[in-house]
C-alpha cells in the first residue's frame, strides 16, 4: 500500500424517522491503497450503500471526513465525482435507451466533447466486450450484459476510484466469474482502485486484497482473507464463512451461496 | 456559460429520450386535442359573457390546460429514473446539479410549445381566427407557465418515494386548479363566490391574459397582471424546484 487514495475518519450517518433515528454508519475509519481492491463485506442493512452513497458525494454524513483521489469530500465534491466512477446496486440504466446513446451521454456528462465521448464509448466497448451491442436498448440485454454496461458508464471518466455497490447480486454463476475477471482486469490494466460491496463471502474472499467487515453500521473485523480466517477460526484451510460466523455471529447469505 | 453548457446536454440526453417515445408523444398531444375537437364546438352558440368568437376564450383555455396538466405530471418520469438510478448516476458527474433540472425543465417546455402550436393549428382549421402576434405572445405565456409547472413536479418527485404518492398528490392540487381557472370555460359564467375564489388561483390571471391577446388586446391591466403573475410564479417554482430538488432523501 504505497500511497492512500482514500481516507476515511469517523463517518456517521443517521437518518431521522418518524419512528425515531436510525444509526445507519456509526464510526467509520478506513484508508484504502491506490489500487487496492477492497471488499466492503457485510450483511444486509449492515450500512453499507449508505457508506458508499456519502463516499460518491450523493448523501451528505451526519459525521465525519473523508478525502478521495486528493479531494475531500465536503470541500470539493465535484472535484471527487470528476475523479470517480459510482455503480450503483439499482444500476441505473434506462431501459429505452441505447448502450451507445448511454455511453456516449455519460461522456456528455464528463464534459468531454461529442468527439471525445464517441471515442471514449467505442474504446470502452472494445475493452468490456460491447461492441456488438451499442445499438441494444438496455431493456434488452441480459442481466450480466447490463452490469457490463453498467460498469462500463462508471468507467467513462477513466476513474482513480470506481465504487461498486453489490456489483454480482443477482447475477448468475457464469456472470458473476465473468465480472470477477472484469474487475480483476481494470484494475490490472488501469491501476483503478476498487472500492465493492458485498454480502458474498465467496465473492470477497476471489476478488478482494483486503476485506473489511460491516455490521450495524460498525467495522467490526479487517484484513487479508487469510488474516481474517486465521484470527477468527484459528486457521487460514477454513472458510471465510466459519471466520465471518465468529465475528458478526450470524451469515451473511440470504441464500445459497453460488459457486 | 457553464451552467449554460450543461443545461444544454441533459437538455439533449432528455429530449432523445421523449423524441424515442413515440407513444407517449402520441398520447399526451391525443387528449387536448380530443377536447378541442369534441367540446369546442358546443360552446360556438352559447353566449359566454366575452368578446371575440367561443374559440377565442377556449383555445387558450386549453393552451393554459395542457402546460398545467402537462407540468405538473413531468415528475413521473423524475421519479422513475430516480428509482431505476439513473439520476444517482449523473449526480456522480461533474455536470452541475442544478443543470439536471433546468435541461429537463426545458425539455418539458419546447415539448408543451410543440404541443400548443399544433393546438393552434386544430383551433384554426375549427374556426379559431386570431392575430398572430397574439398567438406568439399567447404561446410565450404558455412556455413561462410551463417552466414553472415542471420545475415544481420535479421538486415534488425528488421528495416522494412512490408514482402513486406523487400522482396522488399532483391530481389533488392539480384538479381544483384547474377548475378554478376558468379554462374551459370563462370565470364571467361563475356565480360570485366561485369567481371570487378563483382570483386566488394565479393560472386564472394567466388564462385571462391570454384570452386578451388572443383578441389583439395587447397594452391592458389584464395582460400586465397576467405576465406579472406568471413570471412571478415561474419565478417562485424555479427557485422551489431547485431546493427541493437540491435536498437529498436517502
Ligand atoms: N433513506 C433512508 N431512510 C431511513 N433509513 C435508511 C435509509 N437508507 C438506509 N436506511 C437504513 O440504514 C440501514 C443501512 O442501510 P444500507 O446502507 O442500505 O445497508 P446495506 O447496503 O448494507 O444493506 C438500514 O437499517 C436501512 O434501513
Ligand atoms: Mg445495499
Amino acid at each position: 500500500m504505497s500511497s492512500s487514495v482514500i481516507r476515511v475518519r469517523g463517518l456517521t450517518r443517521t437518518f431521522a424517522l418518524g419512528s425515531g433515528p436510525v444509526h445507519a454508519v456509526r464510526g467509520i475509519d478506513l484508508t484504502v491503497g491506490r489500487g487496492e481492491i477492497l471488499g466492503f463485506l457485510g450483511p444486509n442493512g449492515a450500512g453499507k450503500t449508505t457508506t458508499l452513497r456519502m463516499l460518491t458525494t450523493l448523501l451528505p454524513p451526519s459525521g465525519g471526513e473523508a478525502e478521495i483521489a486528493g479531494r475531500d469530500l465536503l470541500r470539493d465534491p465535484a472535484g471527487v465525482r470528476r475523479r470517480i466512477g459510482y455503480v450503483a446496486q439499482s444500476g441505473g440504466l434506462d431501459p429505452a435507451c441505447s448502450v451507445r446513446e448511454e455511453l456516449v451521454t455519460q461522456g456528455r456528462l464528463h464534459l468531454m466533447s461529442r468527439g471525445a465521448a464517441a471515442g471514449r464509448a467505442a474504446e470502452l466497448a472494445a475493452e468490456l466486450g460491447l461492441s456488438g451491442l451499442m445499438d441494444r436498448p438496455t431493456g434488452a440485454l441480459s442481466g450480466g450484459q447490463r452490469r457490463r454496461v453498467e460498469i462500463a458508464l462508471g468507467l467513462v471518466n477513466r476513474p482513480e476510484v470506481v465504487f461498486l455497490d453489490e456489483p454480482t447480486t443477482g447475477l448468475d454463476p457464469g456472470s458473476r466469474a465473468e465480472l470477477w475477471d472484469l474487475v480483476r482486469r481494470v484494475r490490472a490494466e488501469h491501476g483503478t482502485t476498487v472500492f465493492l460491496t458485498t454480502h458474498y463471502l465467496d465473492e470477497a474472499d476471489a476478488l478482494a486484497d483486503r476485506i473489511v467487515v460491516v455490521d450495524a453500521g460498525r467495522i467490526v473485523a479487517e484484513g487479508t482473507s487469510a488474516e481474517l480466517k486465521r484470527r477468527y477460526a484459528g486457521d487460514p484451510a477454513t472458510s471465510l464463512q466459519d471466520a465471518f460466523l465468529a465475528i458478526t455471529g450470524r451469515s451473511t447469505a440470504e441464500r445459497p451461496l453460488a459457486i | 456559460m457553464t451552467l449554460l453548457a450543461h443545461t444544454g446536454i441533459v437538455f439533449g440526453r432528455c429530449l432523445r429520450s421523449t423524441l424515442r417515445s413515440k407513444t407517449n408523444l402520441f398520447f399526451g398531444m391525443l387528449q387536448p386535442l380530443l377536447l378541442l375537437a369534441l367540446f369546442g364546438p358546443l360552446l360556438t352558440g352559447l353566449d359566454m359573457g366575452v368578446s371575440g368568437s367561443s374559440w377565442q376564450t377556449l383555445v387558450p383555455g386549453v393552451l393554459v390546460q395542457l402546460a398545467l396538466l402537462g407540468g405538473s405530471y413531468v415528475g413521473l418520469g423524475l421519479l422513475m429514473d430516480r428509482n431505476l438510478g439513473v439520476l444517482d448516476r449523473m449526480r456522480v458527474t461533474p455536470v452541475s446539479p442544478l443543470a439536471l433540472l433546468l435541461g429537463r425543465t426545458l425539455r418539458d417546455v419546447v415539448q408543451l410549445v410543440a404541443q400548443s402550436v399544433l393546438l393552434v393549428l386544430l383551433g384554426l382549421a375549427f374556426g379559431l381566427r386570431a392575430p398572430l402576434p397574439g398567438v406568439l405572445v399567447g404561446l410565450l405565456f404558455v412556455a413561462v407557465l410551463a417552466a414553472a409547472l415542471s420545475a415544481l413536479s420535479y421538486g415534488l418527485a425528488m421528495n416522494v418515494r412512490t408514482s402513486p404518492e406523487f400522482a396522488a398528490i399532483a391530481n389533488t392540487a392539480a384538479m381544483p386548479l384547474m377548475l378554478l381557472s376558468g379554462l374551459l370555460l370563462p370565470m364571467t359564467l361563475a356565480p360570485g363566490w366561485l369567481e371570487g375564489a378563483s382570483r386566488a388561483v394565479p393560472f386564472r390571471y394567466t388564462v385571462d391574459a391570454v384570452r386578451q391577446v388572443f383578441l389583439g388586446h395587447y397594452a391592458n391591466t389584464t395582460v400586465a397582471v397576467g405576465a406579472a403573475v406568471t413570471l412571478a410564479l415561474a419565478a417562485l417554482c424555479l427557485m422551489g424546484g431547485a431546493r427541493l430538488f437540491g435536498r437529498v432523501r436517502g
